[in-house]
């Protein structure tokens, strides 16, 4: 969080000089005060001074006291004696050497020779300060932060004061909660005032504001609130019974509310993992279904999907910029991109290799092996063999947080488009006529060709979808993890599994499937940890084969070749 | 018929040995380093691997070629072999290593001594592969019962073809992810490595490396000699029965999961053995050996060899590991490519491997003969038709 503060006071910092004398105006009575409060020579007075720098506007402020406090806000003594407060340019020169400029109107500083001056930071005299005004400073600054304009800043610089159980600070709460009108900044002032009573040598407040955080399901008071626990119990007569009581019940009611917000963010983490899973293998599980076929090169058709959505990605940049609602369309376009783009892959290795091996279904394993690899070592060429950057388009990226878990948009995306694949897929084989003649060749080839079904051409076609759909699963998963040659290898076994789970050909098997890994995986790596947990799975799933070696839903078939 | 081709078999095999087994160390040890036949103590070590990894190769055989189960897990077993034996070399080390410890230095490293109080750092199931029996015993016994249970869980259930491969691949993958763990106390992700001795020799001297490069073909030899007694077995003639229909014979009344099971772990400790010799000779076992890729990568030998023979798998493994040796050197970035290009050439073209090959030619060339005497046939009924 310091690093986020001290970079926006850097962003502040350039955008004022860049935007030069325009925002300087405004702020020039409340600069002169800044400065009277450097230059003051008595100790009081300057604490006073700086105190008062509470309520003004000007974010200059914000960064020159952070500079003062970090000793890098420096003085200049003029010719004539005065003394000039100023702060280094940000961009400096081969011997680290960077120009002073003004604090009063950001001015570079001339030296007697009309020569703007040029300092290295240890050259400068820094404005000196005391661990007492030091103090003060930070305690300006952290008051200023909870009138920040951004509401997240704010929000996180309140929470952050509550924790402090400051009583000073309660009065400034409680003004700022009066013309407060975010409802999650509202919230947290709540939680930090109440955080702050709980302090309070008041009996009656202290019940009361633990009560109130108890009610609030706080969770950021909970340590805290245990803590109190710990030391009340040892000391009751300090504390008295109803603290106890009011304590006890509170810490019972966050901790239940935590317990269901964990339930409630395992369950969305499984079931995103099992969207993107269930994207992944659907392709994998069809071909498989129709064609006893095994594409091992199936990841590295996901691989050509997220590369697609990738180059989509910089066309669009190019076109229309970094953002902005052109930017923003790119990965609709990117998803159809990456279905054909796959899909052509697809067709070309069913036309090329694959169709020679039905027959051989080990040696199709082995030949899309070898296509996997020469992929890989293909776009590791083109692209090189470091992960690219894809950018999520600005509808996809953020979150919302429903009872203190975060559901991001770009996973709840996935979800849906898992849902829509599905649907789309189901459509595909129960309402048009490819479908029905890809059910015929999987239930009866033999019989499916005797009545005129081309099976050729369904095995390619199917191949080309089942190859399409790979490659809108790699384009969302380049939303969610990372784009780089390894990136099919990183799902295959557990797309296989699922398609060995789920049983053959079947979409309700994999949706099922995908389900049961996706939430079991997420369920157990609280506890086990990412490696041990999946170990596990796959440990569960070849015990799992014992009970049904044909896997969850079975189709039945009186051919003996299952 | 037969008796001639027994007779070609045995004048090879002695050809073989007489060049492997005793030329090569000969040229290594009683020629000067500079003669233009010496052969370098590294060279030698070089042609060891490959001997080792033809020893997998004829694992893979055995199960693949012989009895149509595609195992891509089976360099599971290879390290598993590999580390069994490559345990008692680390504690060979003994205060030789970096840390001077009696404990291998990763166990110092990780801090061992805390986990472990009670044996010094060293984890229980260490202690007794401090004894070179017991870890020779080991080396055949972990794989064979890592086959065994795994085997029988997936025959049992009559889980075949592509399932079985799949998940023989899954197996590997999720041990590969526990040894690369540091808390598996097999040295996470660098492996066992920087051995010094090995029954009081270092493993660098020539002697060592001589010795070792005998003994794996010693091994290649001896499973060579095993393979070719199995198949003319009964148990042999099932096992190859079961590839070619596995429902015939289990119509016929023989329990096809228990000789599949058998085939299985014999085929694990052949592995097993291979991985073994190996480890002292390359100097290192780490998770990556057992990978996914790797097992694949000995599928490939086999296919490459022929599958389905016993020499198929040795000429496919020296081969394509001498061809891997060059390419990795001479073209680095293209190796992916040749590889990849090989599965899929000889998948596609070469189903019988190497030594299919002069079948296949021949097939050839009858076929065109054919197509030429046809075609002469019917240029000469065209030239009767135009001459009168």
């Amino acid at each position: 969080m310091c690093a986020r503060r001290l970079f926006r006071c850097l962003v502040r910092w350039l955008t004022a000089f860049l935007a030069g004398g325009i925002t300087l105006h405004g702020g020039l009575a409340e600069r002169q005060a800044l400065i009277a409060a450097i230059l003051s020579e008595d100790g009081d007075a300057q604490v006073e001074l700086v105190q008062k720098l509470v309520e003004a506007p000007d974010p200059v402020i914000d960064s020159t006291l952070t500079a003062w406090r970090g000793g890098s806000l420096y003085l200049h003594e003029a010719a004539d004696g005065t003394k000039i407060p100023f702060l280094l340019s940000s961009s400096t020169d081969a011997e680290g050497r960077a120009r002073a400029l003004r604090l009063l109107d950001d001015q570079p500083i001339a030296d007697e020779k009309g020569v703007a001056l040029q300092l290295a930071p240890a050259e400068a005299t820094a404005a000196d300060t005391s661990s007492k005004l030091r103090k003060i400073i930070k305690t300006t600054l952290d008051l200023r932060a909870i009138r920040d304009p951004n509401p997240q800043s704010r929000r996180d610089a309140v929470t952050k004061l509550g924790q402090e159980q400051n009583v000073t600070y309660l009065p400034h709460f409680e003004a700022r909660l009066a013309t407060e009108k975010e409802p999650e900044v509202r919230r947290a002032l709540e939680e930090s005032i109440a955080q702050t009573q709980v302090a309070s040598a008041d009996g009656a407040v202290r019940v009361q504001a633990i009560k109130r955080l108890g009610e609030m399901h706080s969770i950021v008071s909970l340590n805290l609130l245990q803590t109190l626990e710990k030391e009340a119990k040892s000391q009751p007569d300090r504390y008295g019974k109803e603290t106890v009581t009011a304590l006890h019940d509170s810490i019972l009611a966050i901790e239940n509310y935590l317990r269901v917000g964990n339930l409630f963010g395992t369950a969305f983490r499984g079931l995103s993992l099992s969207a993107v899973l269930l994207v992944a293998s659907l392709g994998l599980a069809i071909t498989f279904g129709l064609m006893g076929v095994i594409n091992m090169a199936h990841g590295e058709v996901m691989m050509v999907g997220a590369y697609a959505a990738f180059v989509t990605q910089n066309i669009f940049e190019s076109w229309f910029g970094r953002s902005g609602r052109g930017f923003d369309c790119y990965f609709l376009v990117a998803l159809a991109v990456a279905f054909v783009s796959a899909g052509l892959v697809g067709l070309l290795l069913e036309r090329g290799i694959i169709r020679f091996l039905y027959k051989r279904p080990l040696e199709s394993m082995l030949a899309t092996w070898g296509v996997s690899l020469v992929l890989q070592q293909i776009f590791r060429h083109i692209f090189g063999a470091a992960n690219v950057q894809v950018n999520s388009p600005s509808w996809m990226s953020g979150s919302f947080v429903v009872s203190d878990v975060l559901l991001a948009y770009n996973r709840i995306f996935v979800i849906g488009f898992a849902v829509f694949i599905v649907f789309a897929t189901y459509l595909l084989l129960t309402r048009t006529s490819l479908g029905l003649q890809i059910r015929a060749v999987m239930q009866n080839r033999a019989m499916a060709s005797a009545l005129g079904v081309r099976t050729d051409r369904v095995n390619l076609m199917t191949f080309g979808y089942g190859s399409g759909l790979a490659g809108m699963a790699g384009a969302c998963l380049s939303q969610i993890g990372n784009v780089g040659p390894g990136l099919g290898q990183n799902y295959i076994v557990d797309c296989f599994m699922i398609v060995v789970l789920g049983g053959v050909g079947n979409v309700a098997g994999t949706v099922s499937a995908s389900l049961g890994v996706g939430v079991t995986d997420q369920i157990l790596q609280p506890w086990l940890g990412a490696v041990m947990g999946k170990i596990t799975v796959l440990a569960a799933i070849i015990l799992f084969l014992q009970w049904r070696p044909a896997g969850l839903f079975v189709t039945r078939s009186r051919s003996l070749e299952g | 018929m037969a008796r001639t081709s027994n007779k070609r078999e045995f004048l090879v095999l002695a050809l073989a040995v007489l060049v492997g087994l005793v030329l090569l160390p000969c040229l290594n040890a009683y020629t000067p380093a500079d003669s233009s036949f010496h052969i370098s103590t590294f060279t030698l070590s070089v042609y060891g691997k490959y001997l080792c990894y033809a020893v997998l190769a004829m694992g893979v055989n055995l199960l693949w070629g012989y009895t149509g189960l595609l195992s891509l897990g089976q360099c599971l077993f290879f390290a598993l072999g590999g580390y069994a034996f490559g345990m008692h070399l680390m504690l060979l080390i003994g205060k030789l290593g970096q840390y001077k410890a009696d404990i291998p230095d990763f166990m110092v490293f990780l801090e061992f001594a805390k986990k472990y109080p009670a044996t010094g750092g060293l984890p229980p199931h260490w202690v007794p592969f401090k004894n070179l029996w017991f870890s020779l015993a080991a080396v055949v016994v972990v794989p064979a019962v890592v086959a065994a249970i795994f085997g029988w869980l997936a025959f049992r259930s009559r889980i075949k073809g592509v399932y079985f491969s799949i998940l023989s691949q899954a197996l590997t993958y999720a041990a590969t992810l526990m040894f690369f763990r540091n808390d598996f106390t097999f040295g996470g992700n660098n492996g066992l490595t920087d051995f010094k001795v090995i029954l009081g020799h270092g493993v660098n001297e020539p002697v060592t490396k001589r010795v070792l490069y005998i003994l794996s073909g010693v091994l290649l030899l001896l499973v060579y000699l095993f393979c070719r007694w199995l198949a003319s077995t009964k148990f042999g003639l099932i096992q190859q029965a079961i590839r070619d229909s596995e429902n015939r014979v289990l119509f016929s009344g023989y329990s096809t999961a228990h000789f599949k099971l058998l085939v299985f772990v014999l085929a694990a400790v052949i592995s097993g053995l291979g991985g073994a010799l190996y480890v002292p000779q390359a100097g290192i076992i780490n998770p990556s050996e057992m990978g996914p890729d790797k097992s694949l990568e000995a599928v490939v030998w086999c296919a490459v060899g022929g599958r389905g023979v016993l020499v198929g798998p040795i000429l496919g493994a020296i081969g394509c590991n001498a061809l891997k040796s060059y390419a990795t050197h001479a073209y680095a970035e293209q190796w992916p490519y040749i590889l990849g290009i090989l599965f899929i050439f000889v998948t596609l073209f070469m189903p019988k491997g190497i030594v299919g090959l002069p079948g296949q030619l021949t097939g050839l060339k009858r076929k065109w003969l054919r197509r030429t005497a046809a075609a002469d046939l019917e240029s000469k009924r065209a030239d009767k038709v135009v001459t009168p």
